[in-house]
């Protein structure tokens, strides 16, 4: 077997006291999309900036295309393209000059006239950067990523703080990259983003990850169960709710019971007898397929939202 | 080209596109000459020759205001963190900003030699050689001064607090706006600790007294070492990244870039040859001179009263 392009063995950061990298391992096939999900501060993005050499580890092993990121920075640049977050380029700078200035930075690059083109961004050539949409910009920085054609791709939230047809764009610029069979890692808060764009998933929470596989295998794991969400006019009894007839469980997150069931339809049912019974009345009701939420309220009992 | 090349040319592009640039690195140091040459000097073709070196001396100093501004400008947008994913060093950003600058420096100085040889009759413009040399290493000296200022500041802010703090005793004291002969015995002590001084005696020298460099070795050689020191500290205190910190040891490199003009003011201050040259050149404008321009006398005598009248507008 091939040696994995990226290698993510028992990271460790600290940020003075604050632990932000707990021991996080993964590898990353050749071709593979693949995608660290978890709530902001979870250390995704410590992670990427370790693995692009910005940052320098305090323990564990990695390897990027088969260099140390603290040992061989320099050439390991020459090997990866990224979108960063909290990032921005000169304001009067235009965006041709960008894409060519960054692609004379590197041994192998792509035309930039190819990359304006296939990115949406020949009408806005000559514009400053400071005078782009959020889109816009968020266009540019993934064009730039491609400059020196890399082995490696990183994207760190590429699509946070765009509105959602924005974000759709964007969407389809990776899955046409995925296509290409282009190695990408990239971070999101969004369930929807990693279960539609990653081969992969690993979930991360407060610095280690808590589960990885495909989309598909993590929300097996969950049970393939539907969830349904209701909120009650008076806090349930203990333990009740997992007992009825149909429900596999049961618990309450932030003041909402979510209930796991294969039977959406009997659940309800004896929910509803249940609550009649106990004099209680149902406040609001959801109904949602199995998704990779469930596997984080699964193993944290929180939310992944904000 | 080369990263250094291609990052030169970003900067200069830049800062043509500012209209802030303009102002510091065009009409500001304009002002400054028309004020002397034309006002303090009353067109006197020696006294402006006399000034030619303390304001081509402002205008190469001024580097290290943006210089620092830009730096930190960049660190705190994250512009530097996108370098910083990109296989260019340190000294590649570092190097060329300087070289931007000094590119930038010298259309603005040509013009002020321009304008004193047409508009005020200024024959001779002295030694073109050590003015060619004082103000290349002027440029990159002051230029690394501001990247060390970026480097031990975190915003804008005190950036611009600590460049007020310097650039104060820098302009004051160093005969770059009151001729250092002029200046209290006390303040003339003080001034040889300073880079500066040694910057606008050497013009001085340069253009006035049309001194050849072996005899201005002591400025050069000095602001030469000062040079490559603050550049070596402003690569290690270099920061890619917004939120951190500033390396505990800055606070002793910083001391290190004040200890070759420490140890030099303690030397001159005993065995003054710099002190010496700036009194003999200030008081050889009240002498005849030997020029076929004579100044006219009373203008002379009314040049250090009326100095010192402009000096509250400073």
């Amino acid at each position: 077997m091939p040696e994995p392009i990226l290698q993510v063995d028992n990271l460790v950061k600290r940020y003075g006291d604050v632990q932000a990298v707990r021991g996080v391992s993964f590898s990353v096939e050749e071709g593979e999309v693949f995608g660290l999900l978890g709530p902001n501060g979870a250390g995704k993005t410590t992670t990427v900036e370790i693995l692009e050499g910005l940052r320098n580890p305090d323990g564990g092993y990695v390897r990027v295309c088969g260099f140390d990121p603290q040992v061989s920075s320099r050439e390991l640049k020459h090997e990866i393209g990224a979108s960063l977050q909290s990032t921005s380029l000169p304001d009067k700078l235009r965006v041709m000059e960008a894409l060519r200035l960054f692609a004379g930075f590197y041994k192998r690059r792509r035309d930039p006239e190819d990359l304006l083109k296939r990115f949406g961004l020949e009408e806005k050539r000559n514009a400053y950067y400071s005078k782009l949409s959020g889109g816009q910009k968020q266009r540019l920085a993934l064009a730039m990523a491609l400059v020196n054609d890399p082995r490696v791709l990183f994207f760190d939230e590429p699509t946070a703080g765009l509105d959602p047809q924005v974000r759709r764009e964007i969407y389809d610029i990776i899955e046409e990259l995925r296509r290409e069979k282009k190695t990408i890692l990239m971070t999101t808060h969004y369930i929807e983003e990693a279960e539609r764009l990653c081969d992969r998933v690993a979930i991360v929470d407060h610095g280690k990850v808590i589960a990885l596989g495909s989309p598909r295998e993590l929300k097996q794991r969950s049970g393939g169960n539907t969830r349904i969400e209701v909120k009650l006019a008076k806090p349930a009894t203990n333990g009740t709710l997992r007992n009825l007839e149909g429900v596999v469980d049961a618990r309450e997150v932030d003041g909402t019971y979510v209930l796991h069931t294969q039977r959406p339809p009997q659940a309800i049912v004896s929910l509803v007898k249940h609550l009649e019974a106990e004099g209680n009345e149902l406040v609001s009701l959801e109904i949602a397929t199995p998704s990779l939420e469930d596997v984080f309220i699964e193993m944290t009992g929180r939310r992944l939202r904000d | 080209m080369s990263n250094f090349a291609s990052l030169t040319r970003m900067r200069i592009q830049l800062a043509l596109r500012n209209k802030m640039f303009f102002f510091f690195s065009v009409i500001f140091p304009l002002g400054m000459f028309f004020l002397y040459a034309g006002i303090f000097a009353k067109g006197n073709p020696r006294v402006v020759s006399f000034f030619l070196g303390p304001v081509i001396a402002l205008n190469v100093m001024g580097s290290f205001w943006g210089l620092s501004a830009m730096l930190v400008t960049f660190r705190e947008q994250g512009i530097l963190r996108r370098f910083h994913v990109t296989p260019v060093t340190a000294a590649d950003m570092l190097a060329s900003s300087i070289l931007a600058n000094y590119l930038l420096t010298l259309p603005t100085v040509l013009i002020e030699l321009l304008f004193a040889r047409v508009i005020f009759h200024v024959t001779n413009l002295g030694d073109l050689l050590s003015l060619f040399v004082l103000v290349t290493i002027g440029t990159v000296s002051f230029a690394s001064l501001g990247l060390v200022v970026a480097s031990v500041t975190n915003t804008m802010q005190e950036t611009q607090v600590l460049n007020q703090l310097i650039w104060l005793p820098l302009i004051f004291l160093s005969g770059a706006t009151l001729p250092i002969a002029y200046l209290p015995k006390v303040a003339q002590a003080v001034a040889v600790f300073l880079p500066a001084t040694y910057l606008v005696t050497g013009l001085q020298g340069a253009m006035y007294s049309s001194l050849p460099v072996w005899k201005l070795l002591t400025q050069i050689l000095a602001l030469a070492i000062w040079t490559i020191l603050t550049f070596f500290v402003a690569t290690q205190l270099f920061r890619w990244e917004p939120e951190s910190k500033i390396p505990r040891n800055a606070k002793l490199w910083v001391l290190a870039t004040a200890l070759p003009f420490f140890l030099l003011g303690v030397w001159e201050n005993k065995n003054g040859q710099i002190l010496t040259q700036a009194q003999a050149a200030y008081r050889s404008l009240d002498q005849p001179a030997k020029s076929d321009q004579p100044p006219k006398s009373d203008s002379m005598g009314n040049l250090p009263r009326s100095k010192k009248d402009s000096q509250p507008q400073q």
